[in-house]
């Protein structure tokens, strides 16, 4: 569904990704996992337009996407759920779920109702304006508001920052039901421990290169990564 | 000595004295070259009257207005808030029943009707002309800059720039310019209207298109460098503008349908009504375009711009279409004031024009048209009636100081406007809990 081909970003002088070659196969949810300056937000940044590539190619079901523009995105089908979440802080939740659906035309309730369904949450809050709900409400919500855009592939810039462990795994549960009901998801994160646990494949990033990528199972329990990214989180399971 | 400057009444005390330490300098005398202190020991010495009652120093009623003041400032203070409750709860229905349809067609219309008698009422000439030049025409730049500014969040200071390119495209096409006009044939300023109403359009989208990739400060700076340059055009581009001397005769609106001859003359009743038509339909239109799927776009632009792109929003394309807009409006006014003056000159069209338009819109409450229409006759209204009935020792240049005044007042007790847009009120109460960025609204800057 999503190829990156030896993909290399600099900002100016900088070069922050070093030609990365990675894919996202439909149906799958895959996880990119790294540290702090690792090159997993430019990943993203990337592959949502925000900043395209000097070289190499970025094809999605088929077309090189690697020079459009951002907001073209949606209309493509692939829809970004910022990194800081960056719901409308002043509209209301519907006004924010409506703002989803900008690219759309016709009717899209039946996928309000749908939403609501997913995020109950955000029913009961439906007239209250975005910059007044929890950080994790706000999460639910950008992640609804991509959703409305009725995507085929779902970008995701680290859900869970800032936000509380109970919240972290409601979101990712979430995560794993937008799946199951057709959407493809890619996910960058830093809490690699619950990313792999409901991803397919992951891929593991340092110095703004792949250093390995695997079956999830396989990362969960290699050596590299519960040294580095898992430390003690996985001492539980 | 430490200590009594840290009470907060003593220097609320010397704030208050020194306010108006300041309102006695800048209503005082001039200084000469010869005695440039003057100014400002005059200021305090010279021999005055107390408010009319006996004659004294003028350093006295300035103290006593210190005082009151401060006085004023204290009891707000502490019973302010009982003040606002009060008046919440006095407002609370009527405001709860402006909310409705109904009630707001009703007042539109009321209101219209208002403006329709208006003229018959108001029968000095010095005010009937300035119901159209200062009035009217201030109320529809300040719309037009409230689609920049209020809808689409972009600062614009060069907003005279547009208005400037309405009324010399109206001076080309009528034949006033010592250029050859358009078509080569003398036409009516009704055919001004869509000319320069297209080439403010096209001078907005000229400028916004490589200009609205910046962001906040950066767009302020290089739409203020626009206004200049086309004030300074058409100053030195003699052969084309006419230079400071200004235009050739202009003519007024006229109309020959058929049978129907009617000539805008010299009186300003029917240019009122022509403007009132236009104010009318640009009011309604903006309406309309304020909850079109274009004004969603601008607000989610304007609260996050990332955000908005995210949603497939082209953050380019709408700023362009606002700033076009806006434009465009500006260059309808440019085109009533070109045909209703007769002759433009080059210094009309400077920078304190477009502060002053800027004034009207965040005064009367940025993204609120009514607040913005309300603003605007309000504050033009407040500058007439000091040009036409000026207090002792005013000068008309110290309009901008009293502007300046009322919008540090503004900014301190009523930082949304006059009458608040709906979305406004809320950004500005998410912003002082510290949610969001409203306060960044103007600078449009994105975090």
């Amino acid at each position: 569904m999503l190829q990156v081909n030896d993909a290399v970003v600099r900002y100016g002088a900088i070069t922050a990704l070093h030609g990365i070659t990675f894919e996202v196969q439909k149906g799958e949810i895959v996880t990119l996992l790294g540290a702090n300056g690792a090159g997993k937000s430019t990943t993203l940044r990337m592959l949502s337009g925000l900043h395209a590539p000097a070289t190499g190619s970025i094809v999605f079901e088929g077309h090189d996407i690697s020079q459009v523009k951002a907001h073209k995105f949606m209309e493509l089908g692939i829809a970004h759920v910022p990194e800081g979440r960056r719901i409308f802080p002043q509209m209301t939740v519907e006004e924010n779920l409506e703002m989803g659906a900008f690219t759309r035309k016709g009717s899209f309730s039946d996928d309000m109702e749908r939403m609501y369904t997913t995020f109950p949450i955000l029913k009961e809050r439906r007239k209250q304006l975005g910059g007044n709900l929890s950080g994790g409400e706000q999460q639910m919500l950008a992640i609804g508001r991509a959703l409305m855009g009725n995507p085929r592939l779902l970008l995701l810039d680290e859900p869970s920052m800032g936000l509380a462990p109970m919240i972290i795994e409601t979101i990712f549960r979430i995560i794993d039901e937008i799946r199951d009901s057709g959407t493809t998801v890619f996910v960058v994160e830093q809490n690699a421990a619950q990313a792999l646990r409901i991803a397919d494949r992951g891929y593991v990033m340092e110095n703004g290169r792949i250093v390995f990528g695997d079956k999830a199972s396989n990362l969960l329990h290699d050596e590299r990564v519960r040294a580095v990214y898992l430390g003690e989180t996985v001492e539980g399971d | 000595m430490r200590t009594l400057f840290h009470n907060v009444s003593v220097r609320r005390l010397i704030s208050a004295l020194a306010v108006m330490a300041v309102v006695a300098v800048m209503t005082g005398p001039a200084g000469s070259t010869e005695t440039p202190t003057a100014g400002f020991t005059g200021s305090f010495a010279e021999k005055s009257s107390f408010f009319g009652m006996f004659e004294t120093v003028r350093w006295v009623p300035f103290l006593f207005l210190g005082l009151v003041f401060f006085s004023v400032w204290s009891l707000w203070l502490s019973r302010g808030q009982q003040v606002k409750d009060g008046v919440a709860k006095v407002f609370a229905a009527p405001r709860a029943a402006a909310e409705r349809r109904p009630v707001r067609w009703g007042i539109a219309v009321l209101l219209i009707v208002v403006a329709l008698i208006l003229p018959h009422i108001i029968t000095d000439p010095f005010w009937q002309a300035a119901m159209v030049e200062q009035i009217a025409v201030y109320v529809l730049l300040a719309v037009g800059l409230n689609v920049v500014v209020g809808f689409a969040g972009l600062l614009d200071l060069g907003f005279v720039a547009f208005y400037a390119i309405g009324a010399y495209t109206t001076a080309w096409v009528t034949g006033a310019l010592p250029l050859p006009p358009l078509f080569g044939i003398h036409m009516d300023p009704f055919f001004a209207i869509p000319i320069a109403i297209v080439i403010a359009m096209l001078a907005g989208i000229i400028l916004g298109a490589p200009t609205l990739r910046l962001r906040g400060d950066y767009l302020a700076i290089v739409t203020l460098g626009f206004g200049e340059i086309i004030t300074i055009f058409a100053n030195n581009l003699y052969g084309i503008t006419g230079g400071s001397q200004g235009t050739a005769l202009i003519p007024h609106f006229s109309l020959h349908v058929g049978p129907i001859k009617y000539l805008w003359g010299l009186t300003p009743v029917p240019y009122y009504y022509l403007t009132l038509v236009f104010v009318v339909l640009f009011l309604a239109a903006f309406s309309l375009l304020e909850h079109s799927r274009v004004g969603r776009a601008w607000t989610a632009i304007r609260e996050d711009e990332v955000a908005a792109e995210s949603v497939g929003i082209n953050p380019l394309k709408y700023k362009v279409m606002a700033f076009a807009i806006g434009a465009s409006t500006a260059g309808f006014a440019g085109v009533v004031t070109a045909s209703q003056s007769n002759n433009i000159f080059p210094s009309s069209f400077t920078l304190s024009f477009s502060i002053n338009i800027l004034v009207l819109v965040i005064f009367g409450g940025m993204g609120s048209i009514f607040g913005v229409v309300l603003g605007a006759i309000i504050i033009q209204t407040g500058s007439m009636y000091l040009l036409h009935t000026p207090p002792a020792g005013y000068q008309p240049s110290d309009l901008y100081v009293y502007l300046g005044a009322l919008l540090v007042m503004m900014m301190i007790f009523r930082p949304a406007g006059l009458v608040p847009s709906r979305r406004r009120r809320r950004e500005i109460r998410l912003s002082e809990a510290g949610e969001g960025h409203a306060d960044e609204v103007l600078t449009g800057d994105q975090p």
